[in-house]
């Protein structure tokens, strides 16, 4: 049983890097503007669209240009859905009669579904309505995971070795990412999910008698589609409140498998996808490397400490042969739950199929450093983004090492580029430190304020967790929680756009700056940058920035709560 | 000689530094590093807080514990100043020793008189010296100033600047023009035309960028700093924010406590080494008897793609010499040894002073000529040819082809015999010169290029560096290739002119290559400074030395590979002991955050790895320890982390082996034992 789990676990990573590499080799294509068998479907709309709304598709822009319309077509999106979501009692399909969300939810919800992180703080059953479902949310699911993966596509037209500042098309990257990559891959997703029970209809609640012969209501809606996009793009917002482990969102194990391959093929198969396009496929191979190794060394711990089970359990003399079962789904079991969870905070995805609270607490360790590291495989394109600025300051550090100034495919790393890495790994500290202590301050202040379920540490994990899982624009929440108040909704929202827009402004300029300074190719004296020992480096780098900044957050909260578990 | 000493700490300078360590606490100094900056307001905070629990507040902890850490962050402070101090004062030593040649000497400045520069000497000191001046040098006169002879010739010591006993000449025109201040007149009159303002010359700006008063950060010591703010701001935002952590988890956390954390996370090692690493590195190159224009001159050499070497004199033994004479079969060897004897009667280069000396010596008694009614013909660049008109004998020799056209031109037939000869010495790297007697050639006289020995392992230990030589020499391209490839250089350029050798710096820098060279003549200059480092000979003109930003001293063409040696050393010190210093944080994390909680959490006890004895001693323990690492240090930030030539992804291996893990687990062994000695001694 426990083999079969464990075996299990295994050939979903295996299943999700075989089918990532073809998958890379297909997105550097597109990237590349060579044809697919998609071009006489969209490319007639595509250019229809690029008309009336007088975009050049061809222009060429530079790193600034970029992010500008980048953060103006963001702006844009983030007043739709503002108005939509408030307005939604009387817009049509609301066949349940869902209320308008209040001002301050409807900010965290629509920055959260922007940014690609989809923390949220309402339920999808009564907060939300089915127009809202699709055309504020899943909408932005579509054009957030797009967005990262065009300034992906700009991050990887800059690395090339020439000299130039032009990087592309924002919007030609925009377009083709999501009706080139993300649209057919949800049709899949969503047929596949289909088939397997998950609703797809306009209706409002049925109800059913149960066995017991009460009447239950019971939710449902055009659930397959949104559940294929939430994965696909890495966003993570569930349609239902309890996300994947609900039945209709995630009904069997076979879901529950292609729901994990669906969230991780996008993030491995940009790594493959850059190799691809620069023709560096060994730069590729390190970066997986690394992150596999970062992967392993999260997800090794949590399947064993949740397939072993809790001691204050075990202590009770109650069977624990199938793990620590408290908050997990029977029909997805201990060890794929740990995989999970430990999957969708590496990515950033944030669905879960399983009560994050409830999970022992090394995984909870896990699960924080998953989102404190935050570039191990990664959200949809913004991983490669954020690797990337470890790059940049394990290339620094190296260099001097070996005697040289540190360069990186051909270009020069000087002050400028260290101060905006820097910056960028400085921010992420900065939200998550700095919310969970304003948070924590406010609460010693005012104990009786209801935020926490679980004073004492597990209470610091909570709140910790909700500020880690914003500034990774993660979206997973540990939950337990009392996260739909003012103060939590307005705290986070702003994280939220700051650790969404700040790590992409970062590595776009870095790489906008590089494309543009002189080209050295390599010598014997270069470091190569696609061998193992560069790939420990920015390893070692990854984990001392992230450990050694979060080390005494996580000894008050996770830390404490494993050595007072473990200590009796 | 005395400056070259290499021992590390002399008790005067000790003393120096201890005396700046202390000095260099004011705060105005202190900004400019801002890691260790921050540690002085932490000792700042924590000298109130001292005076705090003096005066009865009791919730700190008690005043002995809070007293010691006060102590250790002051001595922290003092050790880092003391590191700069001591690279500074080595500096300075180093200088001094320099500049004592120029102390004030007597100069015979000539007075110009009513414009005109009458021959009116009068004695001044050499700091009244003016750039455009002109003095008058005899023999055994301290040359007061820098400058270029105008007029004449002199043989001079420059032991005093170079170490180097053996007189060198000196003299007006071509590129040996320049003399040093500080060095003796041998022989012969000089006039020298001052061509520094005093506090200007080169030695003068090179001891101000060892003394730090005008020491400029370098681009990859700017970005390092910003590297270190950043990481000393990471830890920043980790102190304050346990403040509200702790209250939330009840945990009263004392100032000294989070004083200590700070201190000890944030990388006071590399902070507090900075700059003498920097300092040192300039150093090393003034003790490699190497004056550089900038700190960033040193780095750049460490980056360096492209070494143009020229041949003479840094990959072939000085000049060629005459190794062998083939007359042509019906020519007798004595007349032709004769002829060559003459031929380079006239020809002062050591090539015609070699075949004067080979001549005598294979064909015995070969007559003294008198030189009175014989016309000597010069070397000229259109007839490539040189020799000497006896009345009824015109001896010439000259290249290959230009005898060639000389004899065809007369009439005669070049001999197949000469042709053959004449291609298998160029074919063996020698140089032919073919010799006549009224057109009619006599023989071949070979000359030969001796190749350095050693030099070969040096190219390839610059090849493993990734720097790639190129041999510059006016050889013909058959001759350049043969000594090209016995020598081991990369690629060559053969019948090099000055413009050649720019052209050859511009083309590799448009491939994004960086190039050093070295030059000594005022036709080097433009290719001096084209480079991105140029290194002039000190005997060079003061156009080449102008336009280089190094000068060497000892006028030794193979001090490049020196140079790019300690350039990249300084660049691995930086990086390897940055490396090392966040690396040492685990460990103090280990030692500190345990003791930050175990008193309201017990179970956290199980964090304290190293049982160390008490909350009290762990946290004392990691400043201590985070305290005698720098002075540890010390002698390697001035020496320099060791540049072994393995390859680059060889040399981050073992570097991150020594330094990553090295710094991983020393600070394990060295907190404990500290905390042991506390143990011991409470």
């Amino acid at each position: 049983m426990l083999y079969t789990e464990l075996l299990g676990v295994l050939l979903f990573f295996l299943a999700s890097f075989v089918l990532a590499i073809p998958l890379g080799k297909y997105i550097a294509r597109v990237y590349a503007g060579e044809k697919t068998l998609l071009d006489p479907i969209f490319n007639p709309i595509e250019r229809t669209f690029f008309r009336l709304s007088g975009i050049d598709a061809s222009r060429q822009m530079n790193w600034k240009q970029h992010l500008l319309a980048l953060l103006t077509i963001n702006m844009i999106w983030f007043l739709l859905a503002m108005f939509i979501l408030m307005n939604q009692s009387w817009l049509p399909l609301n066949p349940d009669g869902n209320p308008n969300m209040s001002a301050d939810l409807a900010f965290n919800t629509s920055i959260s579904f922007i940014v690609n992180c989809n923390l949220q703080h309402y339920s999808g059953e009564s907060g939300v309505s089915y127009f809202s479902q699709i055309f504020a949310l899943m909408f932005l699911q579509f054009v957030s995971a797009a967005t990262g993966m065009a300034a992906a596509a700009v991050l990887f037209n800059a690395m090339k070795e020439r000299i130039s500042d032009k990087l592309g098309n924002f919007y030609d990257y925009f377009v083709k990412s999501a009706t080139r990559i993300l649209l057919p891959l949800c049709v899949i997703v969503s047929v596949i999910l289909l088939f397997r029970g998950t609703p797809m209809t306009w209706e409002g609640k049925d109800s059913i008698i149960t066995m017991e012969g009460d009447t239950v209501q019971v939710s449902r809606g055009p659930a397959a589609a949104f559940v294929a996009i939430k994965h696909v793009g890495t966003n993570g917002g569930g349609f239902f409140g309890v996300n994947s482990a609900h039945p209709f969102e995630n009904p069997d194990y076979f879901t529950n498998i292609v729901e994990m391959i669906a969230q991780t093929i996008i993030p491995f198969a940009m790594i493959f996808a850059l190799g691809f396009y620069l023709k560096r496929k060994r730069l590729s191979w390190m970066i997986f490397s690394v992150m596999t190794l970062g992967f392993a060394l999260l997800v090794i711990p949590t399947i064993i400490s949740e397939v072993q089970g809790n001691p204050a359990i075990d202590a009770m003399h109650v069977d624990q042969s199938l793990g620590a079962m408290e908050g997990k789904e029977i029909r997805f079991g201990a060890a794929a739950s740990a995989y999970w969870s430990i999957i969708t905070t590496v990515i950033s995805t944030g669905s879960v199929n399983a009560m994050h609270d409830s999970t022992m607490p090394v995984s909870g360790l896990t699960q924080l450093l998953s989102m404190m590291v935050n570039a191990i495989y990664g959200g949809c394109g913004v991983g490669v983004l954020n690797f990337y600025i470890f790059i940049i300051l394990g290339v620094f550090i190296s260099g001097l090492m070996v005697g040289r100034t540190p360069e990186f495919m051909g270009k020069k790393i000087e002050a400028r580029e260290v101060k905006i890495a820097m910056i960028v790994a400085l921010f992420h500290t900065f939200l998550i430190l700095g919310g969970t202590a304003l948070a924590a301050f406010i609460f010693t202040l005012h104990p009786d304020i209801g935020w926490l379920n679980n004073p004492g540490f597990h209470g610091f994990s909570e709140m910790l967790y909700e500020y880690t899982s914003s500034s990774a624009n993660n979206g997973s929440g540990f939950e337990g929680l009392g996260d739909n108040t003012p103060w939590w909704n307005i705290s986070t929202g702003i994280i939220l756009l700051l650790s969404r827009f700040i790590p992409i402004i970062g590595p776009i300029a870095i790489a906008g700056i590089l494309a543009n300074k002189k080209y050295i190719p390599e010598s014997a004296g270069t470091l190569k940058t696609d061998t193992g020992t560069f790939g420990l480096m920015v390893f070692a780098v990854m984990v001392i920035i992230t450990a050694l900044s979060f080390f005494p957050a996580l000894t008050l909260g996770p830390i404490a709560e494993y050595f007072s578990l473990y200590s009796f | 000689m005395e400056r070259n000493n290499t021992s590390l700490f002399q008790k005067d300078q000790m003393l120096q530094a201890l005396k700046q360590s202390f000095v260099k606490l004011n705060p105005r100094i202190m900004f400019r590093n801002p890691v260790m900056f921050t540690v002085e307001i932490g000792t700042a905070v924590m000298f109130i807080v001292c005076l705090w629990i003096a005066s009865g507040e009791t919730s700190q902890g008690s005043l002995t514990h809070n007293i010691i850490v006060l102590l250790v962050l002051f001595i922290t402070l003092l050790f880092a100043n003391f590191a700069e101090a001591i690279a500074e004062a080595r500096g300075k030593a180093q200088a001094d020793s320099l500049r004592k040649t120029r102390e004030e000497t007597p100069a015979k400045k000539i007075d110009p008189v009513g414009g005109l520069y009458m021959n009116e000497i009068k004695i001044v000191s050499s700091s009244e010296l003016r750039k455009g001046d002109c003095f008058i040098c005899e023999t055994g006169d301290i040359i007061p100033t820098d400058g270029e002879i105008v007029e004449g010739l002199a043989t001079i010591d420059e032991s005093a600047i170079t170490g180097e006993s053996a007189p060198v000449i000196r003299e007006a025109g071509g590129d040996k023009s320049s003399v040093t201040g500080g060095t003796k007149v041998l022989s012969d009159k000089i006039k020298v035309r001052v061509t520094t303002e005093p506090g200007e010359s080169f030695l003068d700006k090179m001891i101000a960028l060892v003394e730090g008063a005008s020491r400029q950060k370098t681009p990859n010591e700017i970005a390092l700093t910003i590297l270190l703010a950043g990481f000393t701001l990471v830890f920043i935002i980790v102190t304050i924010t346990l403040k509200p952590f702790a209250d939330y988890a009840n945990t009263p956390i004392t100032i000294a406590s989070f004083i200590a954390l700070f201190v000890c996370l944030i990388p006071t090692t590399i902070g507090g080494l900075l700059s003498a690493i920097g300092i040192a590195g300039m150093d090393r190159a003034l003790r490699a008897n190497v004056i550089t224009k900038s700190g960033k001159a040193v780095e750049t050499a460490g980056d360096i793609d492209v070494l143009l070497l020229d041949k003479t004199g840094t990959i072939t033994i000085g000049n060629r010499k005459a190794t062998n004479f083939y007359p042509v079969p019906t020519v007798q060897e004595k007349r032709f040894l004769e002829a060559c004897l003459l031929s380079s009667l006239a020809d002062e280069t050591p090539e015609g002073k070699s075949i004067v000396e080979l001549a005598r010596e294979q064909g015995n008694a070969l007559p003294i000529y008198d030189l009175t009614s014989v016309t000597l013909i010069k070397f000229s660049a259109e007839t490539r040819s040189s020799g000497i008109d006896l009345p009824n004998q015109r001896i010439r020799k000259g290249a290959t082809d230009a005898i060639k056209k000389i004899t065809e031109s007369a009439g005669h037939t070049f001999p197949t015999f000469a042709q053959q000869t004449a291609s298998k010495i160029a074919n063996s790297g020698g140089t032919p010169l073919v010799v006549t007697e009224n057109e009619e050639v006599l023989g071949v006289i070979e000359l030969q290029d001796i190749i350095k020995p050693g030099i070969h392992d040096r190219f390839e230990r610059l090849r493993k560096m990734g720097v790639k030589t190129v041999m510059v020499t006016g050889d013909n391209p058959l001759t350049a290739k043969y000594i090209a490839e016995k020598a081991g250089v990369d690629d060559y350029i053969a019948e090099a002119k000055p413009e050649d050798k720019m052209e050859y710096i511009r083309k590799e820098q448009q491939l994004g290559k960086l190039v050093a060279m070295m030059g000594d003549g005022t036709n080097d200059a433009p290719a001096l400074a084209q480079a991105d480092v140029g290194v002039a000979m000190n005997s060079g003109t003061q156009a080449a030395k102008e336009a280089g930003n190094m000068v060497d001293l000892d006028n030794d063409p193979t001090k490049l590979i020196e140079i790019v040696e300690i350039g990249k050393q300084l660049l691995m010190t930086r990086g390897t002991l940055t490396t090392f210093s966040i690396a040492n944080d685990v460990a103090k994390y280990f030692a500190i955050v345990p003791a930050l909680f175990v008193v309201s959490i017990p179970a956290l006890q199980g964090l304290n790895i190293m049982k160390l004895s008490s909350p009290e001693s762990a946290i004392l323990s990691a400043i201590i320890f985070n305290a005698i690492i720098i002075p540890l240090l010390i002698p390697l930030a001035l020496k320099g982390v060791a540049y072994k030539p393995i390859g680059a992804s060889a040399l981050l291996r073992r570097n991150l082996f020594v330094y990553g893990i090295g710094g991983l687990i020393a600070p394990f062994i060295g907190i404990k034992l500290i905390d042991m000695l506390i143990s011991i001694a409470l």
